[in-house]
């Protein structure tokens, strides 16, 4: 903008009225959303904080110091909950990364067709998580659902399966349907990130005689890379949050083998009115999710850097 | 060529192509043929891949079994249209301001607006729940629009932001040489250049808004004629005896307005949101 105003006094055109500086229209511009994000999640937060030292519920609430950090940390049964949210986290994102990988490169092959798979791929991310959580309570139903059907007809189980009445079998169900959700958005920006390879770079290495492996190791992958990280801490974000499929498929059970940080802070905050120690639980997930991506954001910069900024 | 495949291969390729489509569609197909068969057929065991007695019984039940399930639907929709209004009258300035102008802080406010993406509501519930119920908002459609706009505001801002980067300069820059005031050149020159961009992130906010209800209705709402349909419909499922048949009929009914809306502009909706990734 300075260079206008400059060749504006260079033209010598009279003098016009002053317009507001950038700086006081910026913000008068942000200034709205800024306000509402204040109230509705930044002050909740400091709220979120100061919940957590007192022994708040529904009756009243007095300051109880770290009692409430300190009961978690001493309990064995939250440590064991935070280690099964990172699993659920690197396992579901792993899974993601990969089908999405595969995914992309499939959509992304010259056959016909490939316009219309694209849009195949995408449902699951436009429907509510709520109603395709409904479809795949069905699907792992034991007598009726189609998976268990298969199973019993193809001879590999006797009778009807549960899938989500059994610690183990519940933890990897629950693992597919959030696998299944997070799917379409990750093979869909690795699939523009592919496309936005140059094509020369594939031409050239065509013509030296590489293979499709080859161009596909040397080529795709270090020339999406930084979406592909970008994109694994979104998606680790999402999915250590995810409630609502946990919530629907097995409400963190059975015997707690689905309960994550997030659906134990609900049942403990909202299911039992127990503010101030979900307030707990919610400030060390916040905490551990900071953590977990200054550490890798550190880990981004050094990628960004080796593959240089994707194009060159 | 370098695209050319072998028949072998151009088989492969489809055969993986299905295996990946039927693992993101198999849902969908089975609620479907859910739907479809009546309700004493659907408890058989062990297991039919086939029956003879498939009919559309179940789409006109269903609005006797769930006699709320219209109104349900017509939340959604209100839900995610205000929620939609609302978060594009917060993000539509805030955006053009990071695409365009410089101003203290600029990058430090737009890493806050992103870290709200760290936190979803889940982890803000107890005080969403207390500051809602001072304001006197909960039970009310407000109690569910209210945190839905906070969580897309970020989403919102960074994929208009994107888009209006692109816009050429020069325009707004001859009508502020003109003498056009900051606000009528953002109205009158930005804006409609923007339309499409506008367009595409609109639609986005609202199926994020359309999909992201469950949680605020679940927990903010307890009248049932305010709840949308995901919290509607989930109240059913932990009766005794659930009539699967209609609640998938019911399910599949409650996407249609939304799978409309993507199927019409999926083109757009898929380049628009990409756009980011595709730039850097």
């Amino acid at each position: 903008m300075t260079d206008i105003a400059h060749s504006a006094e260079l033209s010598r055109k009279p003098a016009r009225k002053r317009t507001m500086p950038e700086s006081v229209f910026g913000w008068l511009l942000i200034g709205p959303a800024m306000i509402f994000i204040a109230v509705i999640v930044a002050w909740p937060l400091a709220e979120t904080i100061r919940l957590s030292f007192t022994d708040a519920s529904l009756g009243g609430e007095t300051y109880v110091g770290f009692a409430n950090y300190q009961e978690l940390l001493e309990s064995r049964r939250f440590n064991q909950t935070v280690v099964r949210t990172f699993y659920w986290m690197f396992l579901s994102v792993a899974l993601k990364m990969v089908i999405g990988l595969i995914g992309a490169t499939l959509l992304n092959a010259a056959v016909p067709g490939r316009a219309l798979f694209r849009v195949l791929v995408m449902p699951p991310w436009v429907i509510p998580i709520a109603i395709g959580m409904i479809g795949w309570l069905w699907l792992y139903n034991g007598y009726f659902g189609v998976l268990s059907g298969a199973m019993m007809s193809l001879g590999i189980t006797d009778g009807p399966f549960e899938f989500l009445a059994h610690k183990q079998s519940a933890f990897y169900s629950a693992v597919v349907a959030d696998v299944w959700v997070g799917t379409p958005m990750v093979t869909l920006f690795f699939l523009a990130a592919m496309q936005g390879v140059p094509k020369d770079l594939y031409e050239a290495a065509y013509v030296d005689g590489a293979s499709r492996w080859y161009r596909f190791r040397r080529i795709t992958i270090p020339q999406i890379m930084p979406v592909i990280v970008s994109m694994a801490l979104l998606s680790a974000i999402f999915t250590f949050n995810s409630f609502e499929i946990i919530w629907i498929l097995t409400e963190g059970g059975p015997r707690g083998a689905t309960t994550t940080l997030i659906v134990d802070t609900y049942k403990v905050a909202i299911g039992n009115f127990k503010f101030g120690e979900g307030s707990a639980r919610a400030v060390i997930i916040v905490f551990l999710l900071g953590v977990f991506s200054l550490i890798y954001l550190f880990f981004l910069n050094k990628v960004n850097r080796y593959y240089g900024s994707g194009k060159s | 060529m370098m695209d050319r495949y072998t028949k072998l291969q151009t088989a492969g390729i489809y055969a993986a192509i299905a295996v990946f489509l039927i693992f993101i569609l198999l849902p969908f197909f089975e609620m479907f043929m859910a739907s479809l068969r009546p309700l004493e057929h659907l408890f058989r065991s062990p297991y039919q891949f086939w029956s003879d007695d498939f009919s559309f019984q179940a789409y006109s039940d269903m609005w006797v079994t769930v006699p709320l399930l219209g109104r349900y639907i017509l939340n959604s929709v209100y839900i995610a249209s205000m929620v939609t209004l609302l978060t594009m009258i917060f993000v539509v300035p805030a955006a053009y301001a990071y695409a365009r102008l410089d101003f203290p802080f600029k990058n430090a406010t737009l890493g806050i607006f992103l870290g709200v993406n760290m936190f979803t509501g889940a982890v803000l519930l107890i005080p969403l729940y207390r500051v809602l119920r001072t304001m006197g908002l909960l039970n009310t459609y407000w109690a569910m629009i209210v945190p839905g706009v906070a969580f897309l505001i970020p989403t919102g801002i960074w994929l208009l932001r994107s888009y209006l980067e692109k816009i050429p300069r020069e325009l707004e820059e001859a009508a502020y040489v003109d003498g056009a005031s900051r606000m009528y050149t953002l109205r009158r020159v930005v804006l409609p250049l923007a339309t499409p961009g506008l367009i595409v992130v609109g639609v986005a906010v609202f199926i994020g808004a359309y999909a992201q209800q469950f949680l605020f209705a679940i927990t903010f709402n307890q009248k049932r004629e305010l709840q949308p349909l995901p919290a509607g419909l989930f109240e059913f499922i932990g009766y005794q005896d659930v009539t699967w048949n209609q609640m998938m009929a019911a399910a599949l009914t409650g996407i249609l307005p939304v799978m409309l809306i993507f199927l019409f502009l999926q083109k757009y909706l898929v380049a628009g949101l990409t756009a980011g990734a595709v730039k850097e």
